[in-house]
């Protein structure tokens, strides 16, 4: 029970995430978070409008369950699951981002400096959460997929698209850290 | 109804693993581009070599799924343009909001409901790819 409460060891947590996505394919689905997204979409009516969301978005309702899961799994974990503890960053992100300006670092598992509700209402908050948010939604529905797509299902199956995809991941969040979080922070 | 409870409970695994993991955290992403842990590369590397074996393996032993086929990943389109910009577009994204789709909805159940904006603008990105779709470069 005490391992179970620590936080998990990236040897025991990606083995079983390789299992997740295996079992979604022994059941017949095919692992992947962001299409949930152009279903929500499909949902809300976009269909009528624009014929990328014409689809039977009832067949995807197996996946949104899957996202159902997913948030309760995360609320078992955080609230049933956890000792309290730091999350063991290397010591010079801490560094680093005590020189960007972030306070507690580490002590949740979100910066409060982008996701505190006082943070969120100021402009720059606001935007920096609406911009991450849509050229995720954005560059995800480009890119045919995203980590659990891709990085993981395309990558396991050894796709070259999902190899060019993974290298664009990088080339952005490179970009983003090294170059604009600068001048962001 | 009954149908979906396997979903349902293969996404609270998921949900668990990827909070236990930290790989829900923004602080693990930043570090990770910062090349400055080895956490996420190990998660990812790891999943994907247990990934391998177990496509391998199941192609071997001839498994098939529940509905009596053969395990199969479906195959990306080919091509090079999409996956490269959307791919670029995803990862500014992915490091500035510190989320990716799953967890996004995973963080949900943490309890930080601000992430709600960011899959609100998640959303509207999807969207906006589909209206514009024909006008990019494939």
């Amino acid at each position: 029970m005490e391992y179970l409460l620590q936080p998990w060891p990236w040897y025991i947590s990606g083995p079983l995430i390789a299992l997740i996505m295996f079992t979604l394919l022994y059941f017949g689905r095919t692992f992947g978070m962001s299409s949930n997204l152009r279903t929500l979409c499909a949902i809300g009516g976009a269909g009528k409008k624009v014929s990328f969301f014409k689809f039977d978005w009832k067949a995807q309702r197996w996946n949104l369950i899957v996202v159902l899961g997913a948030i309760i799994g995360g609320f078992i974990a955080q609230h049933l699951l956890s000792n309290p503890t730091d999350i063991k960053l290397n010591q010079q992100t801490i560094t680093d981002l005590t020189a960007l300006g972030f306070k507690d670092i580490g002590k949740t598992l979100l910066p409060a400096e982008l996701f505190s509700w006082e943070n969120v209402f100021t402009i720059k908050g606001m935007l920096i959460l609406i911009i991450g948010g849509f050229l995720v939604g954005f560059g995800t529905r480009y890119a045919g997929g995203c980590t659990s797509g891709h990085a993981i299902t395309g990558l396991s199956s050894l796709q070259l698209p999902s190899l060019i995809a993974v290298i664009g991941f990088f080339i952005g969040g490179l970009i983003m850290i090294h170059l604009i979080y600068p001048i962001l922070f | 109804m009954s149908k979906y409870i396997k979903f349902f409970i293969v996404g609270i695994v998921f949900g668990i693993i990827l909070v236990k993991s930290e790989a829900v955290s923004w602080y693990r992403i930043f570090e990770m581009f910062k090349f400055q842990s080895f956490h996420m590369y190990g998660i990812m590397g790891s999943a994907v070599t247990t990934g391998i074996l177990l496509l391998l393996i199941s192609k071997k032993l001839k498994i098939k799924t529940i509905d009596d086929q053969y395990i199969k990943v479906p195959k990306k389109a080919t091509g090079f343009k999409r996956y490269i910009i959307g791919g670029s577009i995803f990862g500014l994204g992915w490091a500035l909001a510190g989320a990716c789709p799953g967890p996004m909805y995973i963080l949900v159940g943490t309890g930080v409901f601000s992430i709600l904006i960011v899959i609100a603008a998640a959303i509207l990105g999807t969207y906006s790819y589909g209206v514009l779709k024909d006008k990019l470069p494939h």
